[in-house]
């Protein structure tokens, strides 16, 4: 973990996040690209805390992200003019739903565990898309904007700069990540690491493998309500497409494409993602068939992602 | 209010005869192969477009004897080169490999067909009202019930009669023994394939006579079939059989008192047999883990 190379990875990659509003726009980008891929990276990388780490696969975590972007957009819509309260409410309706529904979801595994993950997260779909009076179904959630933040009497002003909200987002991703790398090296992780490689010798050893897997995919679902939440401040808006099952298997090919047996391989793998959709979506009509293509070679040709490539064979 | 339950469980029979077809062959290919094969949903599109195609030269009959056989045939083409290749591996690249394989095959119906809907002709003898009291019971209605209770008993037959059904059930259990008692493995998974894929075509072009051809129209039937075979119970077809045809009704009577809740109801119902009995009604325990 701590060898002087991936230090330097590391380091390299932050300059690169910290930097990004300064050169996106000489490459042909711009900001609010640049913080889809922070969002959708927070997303990924919250989504392989539960695959990379426990070996179980969500095909569902659009459910909850999508969930949080409403709680978000409806609470400063309805509620309060209040970009924090907006994020706290988001992410707290976000982690509830993987809390109740996760107690039945760990109740399967392998195949099993991917579809009901699945059929779960269209419920939410169907209750967006069809509850038009509150969630202004298929067209979406708008008539709200983000509002400035204050922090003990500094005012960041999100509302009209991308710029201000890139560092927002930013700031979400790098103290998500502290806490994940910190919960992945306690007992605990050590513990997702054991039931992953063999879980029925995890539970022979007197480990609670259903609370374990509860318990982290609650937390998986807790930081990818917060990429939910921002993804809705980001746009401002939110409609019924963030919490359908094609966003989730986006979230799940972000992790895989980068490399889901690597800490920051997720992140890598969703800003390749989000910067390839953004161009072949302006550029032809049949991004999907692109998407779809990108989908079957790299299942078929670089199965251990772009991260798992550099690595080369031995040390996965 | 009787006629309106009659009319509306009617109506839930006939979607769930839909999720069951569609819920059946990706039983058949999850239990012999373990993959979840998300592009059944595009499967289905392209033989009801192909059908749709087909009819000016060969008629509504011809179109629905051939449109199924391409299908499977492509199906059978499909597997042979991308599917095969995940067989094995973690069910998370098959997964993604038939997630993108939905995607391409959804753009291609755009990209063929175009992105309106349109319409689906169907002949006039089976679209008469059989009785006045009863009006929504046409007679395409009634013919597609009994086709896909046709298609359900010959797939049953195959299964449980014919060499081919004898391997695919043995295979279900043990793979290994089945190929090392000289079957060809290889083979029996893409016929196997093949089928659960005709029975997406099929199930496409009923489909499309009933509610018009869109690029979409697979996308929209996918998910309802995996909660037909999960409250079924996962390897068991009956179950999923069971499965489609209650979830079909309970969405059916939701139409009556709660319409807008007709969709989010069969997941209240998956929800409900996940916590009573986890391995689904007819299913067994410690399959697929």
């Amino acid at each position: 973990m701590t060898q002087p190379r991936q230090l330097a990875a590391t380091a390299l990659l932050w300059a690169a996040l910290l930097t990004m509003p300064l050169w996106i726009n000489a490459i042909g980008g711009y900001t609010e690209l640049a913080s889809r891929v922070v969002v959708m990276g927070l997303a990924a990388m919250a989504l392989n805390f539960l695959l990379g780490y426990t070996g179980t696969l969500s095909f569902g975590h659009a459910a909850y992200f999508g969930l949080a972007a409403y709680g978000t957009g409806m609470t400063l819509k309805f509620l309060a003019p209040s970009t924090a309260l907006g994020m706290l409410v988001g992410v707290a309706a976000g982690t509830l739903a993987a809390a109740l529904l996760g107690a039945l979801i760990v109740r399967r595994r392998g195949v099993y565990f991917a579809m009901v993950t699945i059929a779960f997260g269209q419920v939410f779909y169907f209750i967006a898309f069809r509850w038009n009076s509150v969630t202004g179904g298929d067209d979406g959630l708008t008539g709200w904007r983000r509002q400035p933040l204050d922090f003990a009497g500094i005012r960041l002003d999100v509302q009209n700069s991308d710029t201000a909200f890139y560092y927002l987002a930013l700031a979400c991703l790098a103290v998500s990540a502290a806490a994940m790398a910190m919960l992945l090296r306690s007992p605990f992780g050590r513990t997702l690491l054991a039931i992953r490689e063999n879980e029925r010798r995890a539970r022979f050893l007197g480990l609670a493998v259903e609370r374990h897997l509860w318990l982290s995919f609650v937390i998986s679902c807790a930081f990818v309500s917060l990429a939910g939440t921002l993804y809705a401040l980001l746009n401002n808006f939110t409609d019924p497409r963030a919490l359908r099952w094609d966003m989730s298997g986006n979230f799940v090919m972000m992790a895989v494409l980068g490399g889901m047996r690597s800490f920051w391989g997720p992140l890598i793998g969703a800003a390749v993602f989000v910067v390839l959709q953004d161009y072949v979506s302006s550029h032809t009509e049949n991004w999907m068939s692109v998407v779809g293509l990108i989908f079957v070679l790299v299942v078929l040709f670089f199965p251990r992602g772009l991260l798992g490539l550099l690595r080369g064979r031995g040390s996965a | 209010m009787t006629q309106l339950i009659l009319f509306n469980v009617f109506n839930g029979l006939i979607t769930g005869a839909f999720y069951a077809l569609m819920a059946l062959g990706l039983s058949l290919i999850l239990n012999l192969s373990g993959v979840i094969n998300f592009a059944h949903g595009g499967f289905l599109a392209l033989g009801a477009y192909l059908a749709y195609s087909l009819m000016p030269f060969v008629g509504f009959w011809g179109a629905l004897l051939i449109a199924p056989l391409l299908t499977a045939a492509l199906g059978l083409v499909v597997e042979r080169l991308l599917i095969r290749r995940v067989y094995g591996r973690d069910p998370l690249y098959s997964l993604l490999l038939t997630f993108g394989l939905a995607y391409i095959l959804e753009d291609l119906v755009r990209y063929v067909w175009g992105a309106q809907s349109l319409p689906y002709p169907i002949p006039g003898v089976l679209t008469q009202p059989l009785s006045r009291q009863f009006f929504f019971l046409t007679g395409y209605r009634l013919f597609m019930v009994a086709l896909v209770a046709l298609a359900v008993t010959a797939l049953f037959l195959i299964l449980g009669r014919t060499r081919l059904g004898m391997r695919i059930r043995a295979g279900t259990l043990d793979l290994e023994t089945v190929g090392a008692l000289g079957v060809n493995v290889r083979v029996l998974r893409n016929l196997n394939f093949g089928l659960g894929i005709y029975l997406a075509g099929l199930a496409g072009v009923l489909a499309a006579g009933m509610l018009g051809l869109q690029p979409t129209i697979g996308t929209s039937l996918i998910m309802p079939s995996f909660v037909a075979i999960i409250v079924g119970g996962l390897g068991s077809l009956p179950g999923t059989l069971l499965g489609g045809l209650l979830i079909g009704v309970a969405s059916g009577l939701a139409t009556v008192y709660l319409p807008s809740a007709s969709e989010a109801i069969i997941y209240v119902m998956m929800g409900l047999v996940l916590l009573v009995r986890p391995r689904g009604l007819l299913g067994e325990e410690g399959r697929l883990q």
